[in-house]
């Protein structure tokens, strides 16, 4: 297990770099220019020195190693220097927003939270209901429960988070007007009341986030039950005299959860990339909003980096579904 | 578990219904399938409706009023707001109303059905054309196993949609100049999301392939000097048809939704050229005024991908040769 962690940790360096390399390429074709919004005024020669100031005009086989170390090197280190004190990366140059002209990680890690709040609660919500929701399905296939389960499943499957964000804006906040339709990111919660407030404003973009999740996870739980239930294995345990629950819900849950752990991990980047569109609906200023801004500000940096960001979090939980996948199911050698 | 028949009766009896193709029985089973059979319906009367719907509507979904009739025009609702809102604006000449520069919503609705309904279908197309193609090559040809099946691995590793807008901001520009600003977005965007959607059929693809490649009829065939391309095209293929037709079904639900969700961000079609995703975003700023203009195009992005969703559960359902039959 440990080798093939390590192999596959390994093997995880040149996939990323090359994905970096694309994105780079791809981002080196952008025609937008940083400077186009300074002032006219600027003589041309002290345009062309701040332009190479920002790394502009140089060749991709510069830039590319430049920005990968800053990434990978010059980040980390200021980093540690945060953590321990130290004084590494000094004088060393970080990866620099054009749109702010500050650090671009320092932007990240504001933005994050916002994103992280509403993705993991939505996460966590949507496991909670999907896995219940699934597992009765499956034990009573074809009954009225498992019929609208199903029904319901496709529907939040099939309706898009910016249709359905947009609905439940117009009921809940227009119409009956429980929550707000705009999600207030500088609001702190420092007591009750306030929490309250939080809770209320969470309560629709973790709606809308929670039903796709819902309605994909209930699905793949219950076929993955509805495999375990005619199995040989849940006859003898029924023969041997359990009872219905301890079978169901130990002898056939537990096996059936392995695949379903590990279609988690592996959702947990999807969704990142779906808070994208669900951001933009409740105007939450998360990484997602953060990348639409720098697509449309031509700010290359941000969306290098952001991107990579999302491409990093793919294979890493790509990588963690494969060793869980090993560590819960003895059947599954990778040695 | 079926019974073992007593092999007397299995004797006596002879056949009484002739025997049936393939795929009648595949029709047999999809048919018993409720869900897909009400899919497949509202999926082809969704299709009739914008193909056939602009020739018989009639209003003009481009027509801007001008002088006084913008004024009585823009921005009325639609009939049945009546109902319950004597004093809201409505005009039976435009049954979903108007929009704020009294263009027809209901025309609008049709023609950019049209486009997004186009888009789903050319780019689901050209997904599965590039996954069946990559999925043969891996799985009959050894040495392209390898690099097609790590480029596979490699397509699935990108972030997808931060990607997708990023080509749409760079490549929008050019093609637009090539093909015109509405023949350069829609080859842009359906060139896109088939780029990006092609990696499970492959994967499916060549997983058959490479369980077919092992059973007699294909040894046989080989025997007698078959060469590759007829061995794909006779032998292979026919034999995936079926997950490639269930990856298409739910191939253009992906597109259209991929499409509407980059118009809703902006990053689709031009201004004035509607699509659902278009006419959703767009309305999105007034929508405590005027729901309708966000609920409606919602709706038919929502029915169309249901409907196609439910048309892909029966097919997986009907070609599976395990459950048919049954």
């Amino acid at each position: 297990m440990l080798t093939f962690t390590i192999r596959r940790l390994i093997l995880s360096v040149p996939t990323l770099l090359f994905i970096s390399l694309v994105i780079f390429l791809l981002l080196k074709l952008a025609p937008g220019d940083p400077m186009a919004s300074q002032p006219l005024t600027i003589p041309p020669e002290v345009r062309e020195r701040m332009r190479e100031a920002l790394g502009v005009g140089a060749p991709w086989y510069v830039a590319f190693p430049k920005w990968l170390y800053q990434f990978f090197v010059v980040e980390p280190l200021y980093f540690a220097d945060l953590v321990f004190g130290t004084s590494w990366s000094e004088g060393q140059q970080r990866v620099i927003s054009w749109q702010t002209r500050s650090p671009v990680m320092d932007i990240v890690v504001q933005r994050l939270p916002q994103t992280l709040w509403v993705v993991g609660t939505a996460y966590v919500v949507a496991i909670l209901i999907a896995l219940p929701i699934g597992i009765y399905s499956a034990y009573r296939q074809y009954s009225w429960f498992d019929n609208a389960g199903t029904f319901i499943t496709m529907v939040g499957f099939s309706v898009p988070p910016f249709f359905s964000g947009v609905l439940v804006i117009v009921i809940f906040s227009v119409w009956l007007g429980w929550f707000p339709s705009i999600y207030d990111t500088t609001h702190t919660v420092t007591d009750w009341e306030s929490f309250k407030v939080q809770l209320r404003q969470m309560v629709m973009p973790v709606m809308v986030l929670a039903l796709q999740i819902t309605s994909q996870l209930s699905r793949f739980m219950r076929a993955s039950m509805l495999d375990n239930l005619n199995q040989d294995y849940v006859r003898t345990a029924r023969a041997k005299g359990l009872s219905e629950k301890v079978v169901v819900l130990v002898h056939v849950l537990r096996n059936s959860l392995i695949p379903v752990v590990t279609v988690i991990a592996i959702g947990i980047p999807a969704i990142f990339g779906g808070a994208i569109i669900t951001e933009q609906v409740f105007k939450v200023n998360g990484i997602g909003q953060l990348l639409i801004t720098a697509i449309q500000g031509n700010d290359l940096p941000m969306v290098q980096t952001l991107t990579f960001i999302f491409a990093i979090l793919i294979v890493l939980f790509n990588l963690i579904a494969d060793i869980l996948y090993g560590v819960l199911d003895p059947r599954i050698r990778y040695d | 578990m079926t019974e073992p028949l007593d092999p007397i009766t299995m004797d006596t009896v002879e056949p009484t219904a002739p025997a049936r193709s393939q795929w009648a029985d595949i029709w047999h089973q999809f048919r018993s399938h409720r869900g897909a059979m009400w899919g497949a319906a509202i999926f082809l009367f969704i299709v009739l409706l914008v193909l056939f719907g602009p020739y018989v509507y009639w209003n003009d979904p481009q027509n801007v009023p001008t002088g006084r009739d913008f004024l009585n025009l823009r921005d009325t609702r639609p009939i049945y707001v009546a109902l319950w809102d004597a004093d809201a604006k409505v005009n039976w000449l435009h049954p979903l109303g108007t929009d704020n520069l009294g263009r027809d919503t209901l025309g609008r609705l049709l023609t950019g059905g049209r486009i997004s309904l186009a888009v789903g279908m050319a780019a689901m197309i050209l997904s599965v054309v590039l996954g069946t193609l990559v999925g043969v090559l891996a799985g009959y040809f050894r040495l392209l196993d390898g690099p097609l099946m790590r480029l596979t691995d490699l397509f699935l590793a990108l972030p997808l949609l931060p990607l997708l807008l990023v080509a749409v901001l760079l490549f929008r520009e050019r093609l637009s100049g090539a093909f015109g600003p509405e023949g350069g977005t829609f080859i842009l965007i359906v060139t896109l999301v088939g780029l990006t959607s092609w990696m499970q059929t492959a994967r499916i693809v060549r997983g058959d392939v490479l369980a077919l490649k092992e059973r007699e009829f294909i040894f046989a065939a080989r025997s007698i000097g078959t060469s590759p391309t007829k061995m794909i095209t006779r032998h292979l293929l026919p034999n995936v048809m079926s997950p490639i037709m269930v990856s298409a079904t739910l191939g253009i639900a992906t597109a259209i939704i991929t499409e509407s969700a980059l118009s809703f961000l902006g990053f689709g079609f031009p201004p004035d050229f509607p699509t659902w995703g278009k006419l959703l975003f767009d309305a999105v700023d007034r929508m405590e005024l005027y729901p309708e203009r966000v609920v409606w195009p919602g709706l038919m992005i929502s029915l169309a991908v249901l409907s196609v969703n439910y048309v892909g559960d029966g097919l997986r359902d009907a070609l599976d040769p395990r459950i048919r039959g049954r």
